[in-house]
């Protein structure tokens, strides 16, 4: 078994949130994306559903410094949701309910790499672990994997998020401890 | 891939500091302030945190997140430490190490939970446990300030013994004006304290902190279950979530 550097190894899922869990019902919920031409596309919770889904199982690794290996989830691909988006844009700002924001590269999202996740371990996706849904890119710190997720915006240029605000790296590759600014 | 570069972000990297151990003071029977001794410390904001790196002789290295428990004075950086029984590295820190010691330190880290001496918004500090640290932080550079900033801490723990920084928040209560501490005990309370031990609840938060309408800035530490609940009570008070900044710390159950 492999961790990635600076990381020990948890069989608990702990939290990391900036403020209040918000609460988010399923009959109001919808998931938007913002192309870069301003182009919209919803889903509603029952279209979501209705959607193929995927079961990965994934390692998660948090800046915090905890991994835990091996997690299971239930989602729908980003390939699937992105299949009549048209674009060429080149980034995304990932949107949450409760304000939270954060940017990663559009490549990133595509290529069997990141969901819309609604179940984890079987159950439906707690509040505190981002539920009704939240994004999975578990390639990238678990940051990232924006809980609570209400939409994408894609764009030509990269703009900071939250945590990329507030000092943690644009990126936020693992294998290469991108965890801070300038690492 | 090319990859603009993110608009205010500093490219410089945060380095490991050598820190040298030069004091130590018991808080509670588990837990200690390691105050070090960091010639090249850039400085912090209250309420930020340092990743610790100890490596053994073997090359074994391991990294853990501590809160700063002190503002910004010079080349010393203080943090508290809970020992957890079972962890690998605190009953390292809070047994073995020895002032003359040396670890790693990388930081200052985090830029969210953070309080800015020039805000002159009210503040309510609420803790659980160890999650005082941090606060700490505030409250001390708040009187470093000279800031008059009304700051009122409601603090949780299971016994008095529990406690830290007990006789300072003592006399700060006393000698910082506009600084109100209150206590919340979840196991034992003290002698003659008017109520039994139980969990924090609406009715402290909603006495012990400030109404929404002064739209104070809320900062909340502790143990994830206690800041969940916390965090919830604050929203269901009409505080605005935007305002209430979280710090959670150890695993959860769920």
């Amino acid at each position: 078994m492999k961790l990635p550097p600076g990381q020990y190894l948890t069989e608990d899922f702990p939290v990391l949130t900036a403020g209040p869990t918000p609460r988010v019902p399923t009959d109001t919920w919808e998931f938007v994306v913002v192309t870069e031409a301003g182009e919209k596309h919803r889903w509603s919770w029952a279209e979501l559903m209705a959607l193929p889904s995927e079961q990965p199982t994934v390692d998660l690794h948090c800046v915090t410094k905890w991994s835990k290996l091996g997690t299971s989830w239930q989602g729908v691909s980003l390939d699937v949701l992105l299949d009549g988006v048209d674009t060429a844009a080149d980034y995304v700002m990932v949107h949450s309910y409760g304000g939270y924001t954060t940017n990663l590269p559009f490549e990133d999202l595509r290529n069997g790499q990141a969901w819309i996740a609604y179940r984890f371990d079987g159950e439906d996706l707690h509040p505190e672990h981002g539920g009704p849904a939240r994004l999975l890119v578990p390639h990238l710190y678990l940051w990232k994997s924006a809980k609570w997720v209400r939409g994408l915006r894609l764009t030509d240029e990269d703009e900071p998020g939250f945590w990329e605000s507030a000092g943690y790296h644009d990126y936020g590759d693992p294998w290469r401890e991108q965890r801070y600014q300038g690492d | 891939m090319a990859r603009a570069a993110v608009s205010g972000g500093l490219n410089r990297r945060l380095a490991w500091h050598a820190a040298r151990l030069a004091e130590v003071v018991e808080e509670t029977p588990s837990a200690r302030t390691l105050v070090f001794d960091v010639p090249d410390w850039p400085g912090h904001l209250p309420g930020q945190h340092v990743d610790v790196r100890l490596t053994a002789e073997d090359g074994y290295s391991t990294e853990r997140s501590y809160s700063i428990a002190t503002p910004a004075d010079g080349t010393r950086v203080a943090l508290t430490v809970q020992r957890v029984d079972d962890g690998e590295v605190s009953p390292y820190l809070t047994e073995t190490l020895s002032p003359g010691d040396v670890i790693e330190l990388r930081g200052p880290v985090g830029g969210w939970f953070v309080w800015r001496s020039a805000d002159p918004a009210p503040v309510l500090l609420i803790a659980g446990g160890s999650g005082i640290v941090p606060l700490m932080a505030m409250i001390r550079a708040r009187r470093e300030a000279g800031s008059r900033a009304l700051f009122r801490l409601i603090y949780s723990v299971r016994t008095p013994e529990d406690r830290f920084y007990a006789d300072e928040l003592r006399t700060r209560a006393r000698d910082d004006m506009g600084l109100d501490v209150g206590y919340v005990y979840t196991r034992q309370a003290p002698e003659g304290w008017p109520t039994a031990p139980r969990r924090l609840s609406v009715a402290d938060v909603n006495n012990g902190g400030w109404p929404p309408d002064f739209q104070p800035a809320c900062f909340v530490c502790g143990p994830t279950a206690f800041v969940e609940t916390v965090a919830d009570i604050l929203v269901a008070l009409g505080h605005d979530p935007r305002r209430v900044k979280t710090e959670r710390f150890g695993p959860t159950g769920s």
